[in-house]
């Protein structure tokens, strides 16, 4: 049978001990490869410096340089039981976002704490990210004892504290183990040094930790974040498959399923692999395919779920536990990318709840902004409605993190959904209805000399289905008949009113639908028909543009198949519509709204 | 799941994520067993298919079964398989064999300037034809800006600091202080203009892992891996003249995977048959920096 692996973090303040636990354990159960450890001890009497069993781990000349741990190292050894894979956290504060990347998915935690020097700033603050993560296997270890006399009283002092610090996380440590590393005291077998320590040693211990079952993850409900649809034609390939990783949960062929926020539903018709026996049943963890009985159009990022299954929740509010890591700190009202499974949506943080200063659990008032290694918790809303789950009860689709500047600047667990009251933009459109200024002309004076009402209508659809044609047709012949049409490309943005807009793909969408959107308000505020187009709206620019353009209307044509699925659009053109019959459609859509004649 | 099945998963929802965000990426594949599985991994994501371009940098040291194996599988397999080389450098006979240069400079020349610039499209790429089954010069120059590499954690010191998505700078610097983080499954993906980018999806295989998957798998792997009857095969595939072969019988996957549990080579590192990570004392790791894979 295949021995089990678990995968560990060590962490803990700097010069604590760390990297000489794991060189001590990969040598003591006969890891390293063969002559290595001569090797390195070879190099340090050559070059008249004491050995360390950091050299060993350092392996890259940088490192050695700086004399500390910049970035979490992967380390492998293996008892009679286990396979080990150990993952080096570096001490340093700077180093937070290395640390986080070495913890996060490990199952076990060791914390080492120097008995001299006792709990530090650090070892505060790796306990609190610990418990952020996740990890709840959490073994500390009180080392250098050979500096204390190997002191019992010493070891209990350190322990008791530390675990009161733990208490207020929620956390308990499996056990707390004496060692002096660099000795190899309680590591591999257990120290005369330390006759009145009764417990396991250090990899007694580590072979003791129960390994987290992957029936746990099996028996919740069925999540499977939609990672990307493919359609490859080679060899006469028809599948339209839809790609992923089952987070949680099962499915089988035939089962109702629900995408989300979309709402869209079908039943699955067969499961996708390459080189494997035909599956009837996709579970947690496989990353796999699938084809539905029936065809739907979705964008990757909606989270699919089983029908039957007790459904996520969806809004765009949620309180959260965050850390931030970011050279910028997190700031109300700059828009950031959220990605939570393989959903991209962009998010801004509407309120910091509290920041915790980490190290010494307490809170600090009245922050305005999370700064770099904060940890805190705050509410966000993202601009379009997502599906999450709630950590507590499923982590995978109950966590996100968020980018800033291309970079991940923050993490964070969802702990609630917040209604929503009003939204960030409904907010703003309120404040912005109230102060805004009008002059002695009126709605009702324009449309009399104009001989119609104003009108936003925004051509949609796929790209390349001649929406800008129809768009140019549309407000030429409506200038032949005396209205006030005006046609305008928002590629013509790009280079003028947008031009301060950052390149960051999502957050450059979002921004660009919020100027649309304002444009339309002023435009038909001066009674014009304005017309321009936008390919691959969804129903939430949709709903944005809607909001942003009022108090006044907008319509909706939509070209080619009508994707929207909440969003009601106000006509539906065929492809194979010429812009001539568009124009008699969108007159007649014009008339129904009675707004051509209504002057008259 | 196993533990092969897990490595799997993973690899293949990072293969999905660089196919998703990123337009003009490439997989390396130097024929060798790691780059072999990846590809593998990728007909996996892509349920058969493999929508990326592969591309070998042909030293023409490189012994001929690779050759042959690379373009079998190739045409097999309808890969869009690309090759580069340092074509002045082979003129100029600027290589370590001719005896002009050391070891480093000519994996320099041949690897690392051979790939830079047939990455940014300077270099004259040749692309396989499958109408003919022969290589023509490829018209498309575009730069490719994300490189999928088969690197392992476990191959070499330097090699664990890595990440699965790994920028690099336009002089492809790495900061190896300052990586992104990555956690939850989620990769650094929004990159400044400008950025190249690296992703190594096999980062926790071992070299045992990969053995194990190829027996499951039944991928088909290049011959030299094999005894052929002089009592020796090699581990890691290089070019011929700074590739030792390791004294072993093993002529199948099964007992290849026995030496790596228990036999000779179970704590030997797999490249101690290659010459210049030797040369000095950090000869691998300069190479990296420079931009070797
Ligand atoms: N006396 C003594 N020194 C130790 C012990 N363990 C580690 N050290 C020393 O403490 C220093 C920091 O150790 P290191 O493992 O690099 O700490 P890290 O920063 O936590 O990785 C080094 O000089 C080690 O040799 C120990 O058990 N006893
Ligand atoms: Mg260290």
């Amino acid at each position: 049978m295949e021995k089990e692996r678990l995968k560990i973090v060590i962490v803990g303040h700097v010069d604590h001990g760390k990297s000489t636990v794991i060189g001590r354990l990969l040598a003591d159960t006969g890891s390293l490869p063969e002559g290595k450890l001569e090797a390195v001890k070879a190099n340090c009497a050559r070059n008249a410096k004491p050995f360390e069993y950091a050299f060993l781990l350092d392996a890259l000349k940088d490192e050695q340089a700086q004399g500390i741990t910049i970035d979490s190292a992967r380390c492998f050894f293996e008892s009679a039981k286990r396979h080990y894979i150990v993952i080096d956290a570096p001490g340093h504060i700077e180093f937070l976002k290395n640390m986080v990347t070495g913890a996060a998915n490990a199952e076990t935690a060791m914390i080492v704490i120097d008995a001299k020097e006792g709990v530090q700033e650090n070892t505060r603050r790796h306990g609190y990210l610990l418990s952020m993560l996740g990890i709840r296997k959490v073994v500390v270890l009180v080392n250098k004892m050979d500096l204390v006399d190997f002191d019992q009283a010493t070891f209990e002092r350190t322990a008791k504290e530390y675990n009161e610090f733990l208490a207020q996380l929620n956390l308990t440590p499996v056990s707390f183990i004496p060692i002096s590393a660099f000795e190899g005291d309680n590591i591999a077998s257990k120290s005369p040094n330390l006759p009145w320590y009764k417990g396991l040693t250090v990899m007694e211990q580590l072979d003791a930790l129960p390994k987290s079952t992957e029936e746990a993850n099996l028996a919740l409900p069925f999540r499977f974040p939609l990672q990307d649809i493919y359609k490859f034609t080679e060899g006469k390939d028809d599948r339209r498959t839809f790609a992923g990783t089952v987070e949680t949960g099962s499915i089988s062929i035939g089962e109702e399923v629900i995408f989300l926020p979309s709402e869209k539903r079908s039943r699955i018709r067969s499961i996708e692999t390459f080189n494997t026996a035909k599956q009837t049943t996709a579970q947690a963890g496989q990353a796999i395919g699938f084809t539905l009985e029936t065809q739907l159009y979705l964008q990757p990022g909606e989270l699919m779920v089983k029908a039957e299954d007790e459904l996520p929740n969806i809004g765009q509010r949620f309180r959260s536990n965050i850390f931030w890591m970011g050279k910028a700190p997190l700031i109300k009202g700059k828009s950031y990318l959220l990605k939570i499974g393989t959903k991209r949506v962009t998010v801004k943080l509407v309120k910091i709840l509290n920041i915790l200063d980490a190290s010494e659990l307490s809170s600090i008032e009245n922050k305005e902004q999370v700064d770099r290694h904060d940890v805190g918790e705050c509410i966000f809303e993202t601009n379009k409605p997502i599906a999450f789950d709630l950590s507590a009860e499923i982590e995978f689709t109950g966590r996100f993190v968020i980018v800033d500047d291309y970079e991940i600047a923050g993490g964070g667990i969802i702990l609630e959904a917040i209604a929503s009251q009003e939204s960030l933009l409904a907010g703003q459109v309120k404040e912005r209805e109230e102060a805004w200024e009008t002059g002695l002309v009126t709605a009702n004076d324009r449309g009399i000399r104009f001989q119609h009402q104003s009108k936003f209508i925004l051509i949609t659809g796929e790209h390349g289905v001649n929406k800008r044609e129809i768009a140019k047709n549309l407000e030429k012949q409506l200038f032949n008949k005396n209205y006030n049409a005006y046609y305008l490309s928002l590629s013509n943005l790009n280079l003028g009113l947008d031009r301060s807009i950052p390149r960051h793909v999502v957050e450059e969408r979002a921004e660009q639908i919020r100027k649309v959107g304002e444009l339309a308000r002023i435009m038909t505020d001066a009674g014009q028909i304005f017309i321009t187009t936008l390919a691959e709206a969804d129903d939430y620019d949709l709903e944005r543009l809607k909001l942003l353009n009022e108090p006044h209307e907008i319509l909706v044509v939509n070209v080619g198949e009508n994707r929207f699925s909440k969003y009601p659009v106000d006509l539906c053109l065929g492809l194979e519509e010429s812009p001539e019959q568009a124009f008699e459609k969108i007159i007649d859509l014009l008339n129904s709204h009675s707004i051509l004649e209504y002057y008259i | 799941m196993d533990h092969l099945d897990k490595l799997e998963a993973q690899s293949v929802y990072i293969l999905r994520e660089a196919y998703r965000e990123f337009k003009n990426i490439v997989m390396l594949w130097s024929i060798g067993k790691d780059s072999t599985v990846l590809l593998w991994l990728a007909r996996k994501a892509f349920f058969g298919h493999v929508p990326i371009p592969l591309l070998h940098i042909d030293t023409h040291y490189k012994v001929p079964e690779m050759i042959q194996y690379r373009d079998r599988f190739a045409r097999e397999w309808k890969l869009n398989m690309i090759y580069g080389e340092n074509t002045e450098a082979l003129r100029q006979k600027q290589t370590f064999p001719d005896g002009n240069v050391d070891r480093l400079t000519c994996c320099r020349n041949l690897k690392t300037e051979a790939l830079k610039h047939t990455l940014s499209g300077e270099w004259p790429r040749y692309r396989m034809n499958h109408d003919t089954g022969e290589y023509d010069l490829d018209s498309n120059t575009e730069a490719y800006t994300g490189v999928i590499v088969g690197v392992r954690a476990d191959e070499e010191g330097s090699r664990s600091k890595e990440r699965y998505f790994s920028p690099r700078d336009q002089d492809n610097d790495w900061e190896v202080g300052d990586q992104p983080p990555e956690l939850w499954n989620q990769y650094k993906t929004n990159f400044a203009p400008g950025t190249h980018l690296r992703i190594h999806p096999l980062l926790d295989w071992t070299e045992l892992n990969i053995w194990e998957y190829i027996k499951r798998e039944n991928i088909p792997v290049c011959s030299l891996y094999f005894d052929q009857g002089c009592g020796s095969r090699n581990r890691s595939l290089g070019c011929a003249p700074c590739t030792t072969p390791v004294e072993s019988t093993s002529t199948t996957v099964d007992e290849i995977i026995d030496e790596l549990k228990t036999g000779k080579f179970a704590n030997i590192a797999e490249r101690s048959g290659r010459a210049q990570d030797k040369e000095d004392g950090g000869g691998l790791e300069t190479l990296r920096r420079e931009g070797y894979m």
